[in-house]
C-alpha cells in the first residue's frame, strides 16, 4: 500500500518536471577511469595535451530531451571564483556521434568575471555531450550530460 | 558585412558590474557533411573564430567547429569597466575576418 502511495508519488513528481518543460538538467561527472569513444578522446587530447581528466567542477545544462538537433541550447559554467590567481582559463565541448567530437572552444580573458557560456549547438544523434575545463591550477576537469533527440542535425536541414 | 544582434544585460551597467553580452550572427554555418539530392556535398562554410575585446583587452575567444548551431549565439559575461567599443571580429573558413562594433554604456 505504502509503496503504491510512493508510486503515484513519484509519478506525479515525473509529471509535474515534465510539464515545466525544460526543467530536467542532465548532470552526470564521469567516474574517475571512464572511457570515451576513441575520436571523442583524441579530440579532447589535442586540448589538454594528454592531461589527465577529473571529473566535476563544471555546471552543464543541457535540455535532456530535445526535439530537433539543430539548434540545442547549453550553458556551461566553470565553478571557479574567477580572481587573478584562481580562474578557469578555458571550457571546450565535445560530442561522442557527431561526425566531429569538437563543438567549440571557449577562452575567458584575464579579466572575466564569470567562465560561463551560453550557445547552441548541433546535434546528429542522442548522445553525451562533455565539457571540459582548463583551471590555473593546472587541473582539467570534465562534466558529461545526456542529451536524448528526436530529430538529428548535421546531415539533414 | 555581417547581421547580428548585440545585447548587454543589464543594458546600462554600472562601473564594476558584471554584464551578460548575448551574441547573434546570421551565418548559415554550412556543415561540409551535408549533400544535394545528387550527393554532391554542400562544401563547409562556416565562421570558425570570434574574438571580443574591450578596454585594451581580449575579454573572450571562441573556436567553433560544424557543430555550432546556424546563427551561431553566445553569451558571456565580462566587467563594465568603461564606456567604449566592444569589437567583435568573426573569422570564416575563407580567411576574412568580419568586425562589428557594440557600444558599451556605463553609467
Amino acid at each position: 500500500m505504502s509503496e503504491a502511495i510512493q508510486l503515484r508519488g513519484t509519478r506525479r513528481a515525473l509529471l509535474a518536471a515534465a510539464s515545466a518543460g525544460l526543467v530536467a538538467v542532465a548532470l552526470r561527472p564521469l567516474p574517475a577511469g571512464a572511457t570515451f569513444p576513441d575520436p571523442t578522446l583524441a579530440a579532447i587530447n589535442k586540448v589538454t595535451g594528454g592531461a589527465p581528466l577529473k571529473p566535476g567542477r563544471i555546471r552543464v545544462e543541457i535540455p535532456t530531451l530535445v526535439e530537433s538537433g539543430s539548434s540545442v541550447s547549453v550553458e556551461a559554467e566553470a565553478e571557479s571564483p574567477m580572481t587573478a590567481t584562481e580562474r578557469c582559463i578555458s571550457l571546450h565541448l565535445f560530442t561522442e556521434k557527431n561526425p566531429q567530437p569538437e563543438v567549440a572552444s571557449f577562452k575567458f580573458g584575464p579579466s572575466c568575471p564569470r567562465a560561463r557560456v551560453d550557445t547552441r549547438i548541433r546535434l546528429a544523434a542522442s548522445q553525451f555531450v562533455h565539457a571540459v575545463a582548463e583551471f590555473s591550477d593546472g587541473a582539467w576537469h570534465t562534466v558529461s550530460a545526456e542529451v536524448i533527440i528526436t530529430i538529428a542535425a548535421c546531415l539533414e536541414d | 558585412m555581417l547581421r547580428t544582434i548585440i545585447r548587454f544585460v543589464p543594458p546600462k551597467p554600472k562601473k564594476g558590474d558584471i554584464v551578460e553580452v548575448r551574441s547573434r550572427v546570421q551565418h548559415a554555418m554550412e556543415t561540409g557533411h551535408r549533400r544535394d539530392e545528387r550527393g554532391k556535398v554542400f562544401p563547409r562554410d562556416i565562421l570558425h573564430r570570434m574574438v571580443v575585446t574591450y578596454a585594451g583587452e581580449t575579454v573572450f575567444e571562441a573556436e567553433m567547429h560544424p557543430a555550432m548551431a546556424a546563427n551561431p549565439y553566445i553569451a558571456f559575461h565580462m566587467r563594465a569597466k568603461e564606456s567604449g567599443p566592444l569589437v567583435f571580429a568573426w573569422t570564416g573558413d575563407d580567411g576574412k575576418v568580419e568586425t562589428v562594433t557594440a557600444n558599451v554604456v556605463v553609467e
